[in-house]
């Protein structure tokens, strides 16, 4: 067969709701390629974006791709808690064989395919402005591991239509996962999206350390790194030690799958306890590969609009490492209910416990941030307070699941659906709306719309609790997670509440979009020329808005740990900017197609592997290896800004420095310190 | 039954600010769930009421650092909000030593609180543990085997099996012992108390006792598949007599449950109603753990052909 196990009845034309939700998807998707191309701007996006190797154009793109993937999360989100709302005594809307794909697909799509990419989109964006530099280590591999990421993305995605998804869960546990008991393609979709993807996020961990560590401007100390990039620096290192585990994993159930091993199977002396081990050890240091990222985000947002520097800052970096430590320590604890025995539920139970220390110096310390501030509540320090508020009742019921009785009653019920979105949306999602909101104007030259963006806020907070508060209250009551039917009244009230939740959340949702076309619509009015819209403390804000492609002309002299706030101070004492530098020429990496078409090989290997297309197969892996071979042997590897170009640039900006100096600076300063009696 | 394990804990730990706590929150938890609620806060076993009084102790102690924490977060946000004249502008305030070690001790100690609570009670509550009960009985021995996709549960001692349904007498301990057929399922009753996972080719072990008479909501706390949503099932906790003529009617009629009729049971199946069988082969379950019987065939053929979509529920 040539085709494999791929037919017309892969289509599934029994199931309306994938396909149409696909097919409109694959049409409007259809109609903005036309009008890229109608409209002459493929060159464009060919140069500037798809080939680009620079790390705030990547950043751009995997923000943008996480907030697309977000969207198709949160539908699936909506047709769970719809589902469930209807299925109170009756079928619902949604057959099981379709309502277990939903959220399994959920799932996956939020962690890998929204969380990682916002999150990873905004260290892309910020960490190397913030430490100083004009590029991550490995630019290309750089562009390759967002294309990478955009496949498993765009394969999760042709499930819909062709074939369906996995409905072993977000994480497959065998033998459900098995051949066996899953004959279909849906894991097989599953376990190549993230093998692609994960292979992309590896090389993103690896790409980042080898920035933070090696790559620096001149006198940036460990020490006086921003704590954005001590958490990008954690988060890394987790990906690094994390990854590799996820890999073998489902490379082990793919060898079971295809060719008839026996790691997890029920059969042939395999052990399902083996994977449930092995993808916890990945599974729960991925969480803080979202969080520490999202707590550095609250740590920059926090610092800048209360005025203030970071209270206790070496505290913060020590608190973060602990995490990144300990956070490899606590595994099991998702699986207490498996009969290990005391001695081992208790250690885990009280090393997770143990866990809740560093985080809650860290509260402590965004509130002794807060004290003594001057608070401007803008839509970023919204995000953060809300998150500070909410994240310590996430916390809480997270320490309660970690107390082996306790966990006995609540596991896997909708209580611990409840704490876990509870730490993800309160952490991780409004740690990217925060970040997004503060570093747009940076990326874009031009703030988004407050009034909307508070909108968003207000809803989002409002929703999460209508939502959550009751999936908290029907889990104490006994009801399980992944139901795609019950019959107990007790629990039919909480469901319609958080079937309310949801709806807020949809208004939210319209916010945000509104926040994004009002924003652009009105982009003049919201022009930010300064370069430094928020007044802010570290090296990012010191450049323009939108930075050159060579981020500085001159890389900075860093003297403390608030560079920038440093610089301004002086800047405003001696009434003068520091003197015009001697501009030289700069090299810069080259655009390269690599990333895109190393891309495309893997997709089409990817879809192959799934369905069994074997000369496929080879072909998609012959194409990426002459892509990186040709790679490897490319001649001209960077291209000069010339000095004349680096003055222009860079003299513009000082101009712009200079006004701010002149009309805005002293009274200001003086303003702020006339009250506190500090000298001026 | 005089006096229940939960009861005897109760004696030996627990001081009273934490009594006042659970109290606290068991009214609390009452009223907001309802009076006709059925949840784990609602426990009717010794081994459920001391999961929910580590749960609700638990809470307590944590409640005594996180509600200030939230109160003192937005006290100090809306103080220090820049509109705010009377605030003190401090930017110099960015360490103090002596907040740092308060900052660090005030976790540490909650979690070292918490950690003896974690410590003991995962041993004192180990599913494994039997049950400290004064009943003259001895514990009732039941196998519990999840299929797709329904519970199978034998009485070895009664030569009887019966499908989602448990007949249990009240105030007796009830030692499982669980597996598997085919993919891993987690047992688990609510109002009675811990669930445990089942998984093939394993064995593992639970103790529950219902103190009274009453029928309780039980399921499966592990997705499974397609038919995972029917998985549940009524546990009906009896007074003893009762339960002796249960026995006796369930020895006398229904089919057979020898390795012919569990083939029929292994299909993959949903939304089975309750039934018995006579006559229950008191080797099934031992087979089933060691793997000398097959595990459950997979779903049915997809109209897409078995390899792309197949449909569990046929």
């Amino acid at each position: 067969m040539w085709l494999g196990k791929l037919s017309l009845n892969a289509i599934p034309f029994d199931q309306p709701i994938p396909l149409v939700a696909g097919g409109v998807v694959f049409l409007v998707l259809l109609a903005v390629i036309a009008w890229i191309i109608i409209r002459g701007h493929l060159p464009y996006l060919w140069h500037e974006w798809i080939t680009s190797v620079d790390h705030k154009r990547i950043g751009v793109m995997y923000t943008i791709l996480g907030l697309v993937m977000l969207l198709r999360g949160f539908v699936d989100a909506i047709m769970m808690r719809s589902q469930q709302a209807l299925a109170f005594r009756a079928p619902g809307y949604l057959p099981p064989e379709h309502y277990d794909q939903v959220f399994s697909a959920h799932g996956t799509i939020m962690i890998f395919f929204a969380a990682m990419p916002l999150m990873i989109g905004l260290m892309n964006f910020a960490v190397p402005l913030q430490l100083g530099v004009r590029d991550v280590a490995f630019p290309t591999f750089n562009s390759t591991s967002f294309w990478l990421t955009a496949t498993g993305a765009l394969l999760v995605n042709i499930s819909l239509v062709i074939g369906e998804f996995s409905r072993a869960m977000w994480l497959p546990y065998p033998p459900l996962s098995e051949l066996r008991y899953s004959p279909g393609v849906g894991v097989d979709y599953y376990l190549w999206s993230l093998q692609i993807a994960g292979v992309g996020t590896l090389l993103t961990g690896i790409n980042f350390v080898t920035t933070i560590l090696k790559i620096r401007a001149p006198g940036m100390s460990y020490l006086r790194m921003p704590v954005f990039c001590w958490t990008a620096l954690a988060a890394n290192l987790l990906i690094i030690a994390a990854f590799p585990v996820l890999t073998a994993t489902l490379g082990m159930l793919l060898l079971d799958r295809y060719l008839g091993f026996h790691f997890f199977t029920n059969a042939g002396g395999g052990n399902m306890m083996m994977f449930v081990n092995l993808i916890w050890a990945w599974g729960h240091p991925e969480v803080y590969i979202l969080v520490l990222p999202a707590f550095g985000v609250f740590s920059e947002v926090i610092a800048t609009f209360s005025g203030k520097p970071l209270f206790g800052y070496r505290s913060m970096v020590a608190a973060t490492m602990a995490i990144c430590l300990i956070s490899f320590l606590v595994w099991l604890h998702h699986f207490f209910t498996m009969g290990a025995g005391g001695d081992v539920n208790g250690v885990f139970g009280i090393a997770t416990a143990i866990i809740a220390v560093p985080t809650g110096v860290k509260i402590f310390n965004w509130m002794f941030t807060m004290y003594g501030g001057r608070i401007r509540f803008t839509t970023p320090m919204l995000w953060a307070l809300g998150f500070t508020v909410t994240f310590v009742i996430g916390g809480m019921t997270g320490v309660l699941l970690s107390v082996p009785p306790a966990d006995f009653l609540v596991h896997n019920s909708l209580f611990l659906v409840a704490h876990f979105h509870n730490v993800i949306i309160a952490g991780v999602l409004f740690g990217a709306f925060a970040g997004i909101t503060y570093w747009f104007p940076k990326a874009f030259g031009f703030r988004l719309h407050e009034g909307w963006g508070k909108a968003a806020f207000w809803f989002s907070f409002a929703g999460f609790y209508v939502t959550f508060v009751p999936l908290y209250a029907v889990g104490l009551l006994g009801m399980t997670r992944r139901l795609q039917t019950y019959d107990v009244a007790a629990w039919r009230p909480w469901v319609l509440a958080a079937g309310v939740g949801i709806l807020v959340l949809c208004i939210a949702l319209a916010c945000q979009v509104m926040q994004f076309i009002v924003s652009i619509r009105q982009r003049e009015s919201l022009r930010d020329v300064t370069g430094d819209p928020w007044n802010g403390r570290s090296l990012e804000w010191s450049t323009a808005s939108p930075p050159p492609a060579f981020n500085y002309a001159v890389l900075p002299n860093v003297q403390g740990e608030e560079p920038y706030w440093e610089i301004k101070r002086r800047a405003i004492e001696t009434q003068q900017l520091v003197a015009e530098p001697d501009y030289k020429s700069i090299e810069m990496p080259r655009n390269s197609p690599t990333g895109f078409i190393t891309a495309f090989f893997c997709t089409i290997t990817g879809f192959a592997l799934i369905w069994h297309i074997w000369w496929l197969v080879g072909l998609g892996l012959f194409g990426a290896y002459v892509v990186f071979v040709w790679f490897a042997w490319r001649d001209r590897e960077e291209q000069i800004i010339p000095a004349d170009e680096v003055a222009r640039v860079d003299r513009a900006r000082r101009r712009v420095r200079e006004q701010w100096l002149a009309q805005n600076a002293r009274e200001q300063w003086l303003a702020a310190h006339a009250e506190t009696g500090e000298p001026a | 039954m005089e006096k229940s394990a939960a009861e005897a804990r109760d004696n030996t730990r627990g001081g009273g600010l934490l009594l006042a706590v659970r109290r606290v929150g068991v009214v609390l938890g009452a009223a907001t769930l309802g009076g006709c609620a059925r949840g784990v806060l609602q426990p009717k076993g010794p081994i459920g009421g001391a999961d929910a009084k580590i749960l609700l102790d638990a809470v307590g102690i944590m409640s005594a650092i996180v509600v200030p924490t939230i109160v003192a977060l937005v006290a100090i946000g809306f103080w220090f909000r820049a509109s705010n004249t009377r605030a003190r502008y401090q930017p110099s305030f960015v360490y103090s030593g002596r907040l740092e070690i308060i900052v660090w001790s005030i976790p540490i100690l909650v979690i070292m609180f918490l950690g003896g609570l974690t410590w003991i009670g995962a041993h004192e509550l180990d599913p494994y543990q039997p049950i400290a009960s004064s009943s003259k009985a001895p514990p009732l021995n039941v196998q519990v085997i999840s299929l797709d996709w329904k519970w199978l549960f034998i009485y070895p001692q009664q030569r009887i099996a019966s499908v989602n349904e448990l007949e249990i007498p009240a105030g007796t301990p009830v030692h499982f012992y669980l597996t598997s057929a085919s993919v891993m399922n987690q047992f688990f009753v609510p109002q009675l108390g811990s669930m445990i996972a089942t998984m093939n080719g394993m064995r593992t072990q639970l103790y529950l006792q219902a103190n009274h008479a009453g029928n309780y909501y039980g399921l499966s706390a592990q997705y499974s598949g397609d038919g995972f949503s029917g998985m549940h099932f009524v546990v009906h906790a009896v007074p003893s007599s009762d339960f002796q003529r249960w026995i006796t009617a369930a020895q006398q009629s229904g089919p057979v449950l020898d390795r012919n009729g569990y083939f029929d049971l292994l299909r993959p199946s949903c939304d089975v109603g309750p039934f018995t069988y006579r006559d229950a082969d008191p080797g099934l379950f031992d087979a089933v753990v060691d793997r000398s019987l097959p595990p459950g065939p997979g779903p049915f053929v997809g109209r897409a052909g078995p390899g792309v979509r197949p449909v569990g529920c046929g």
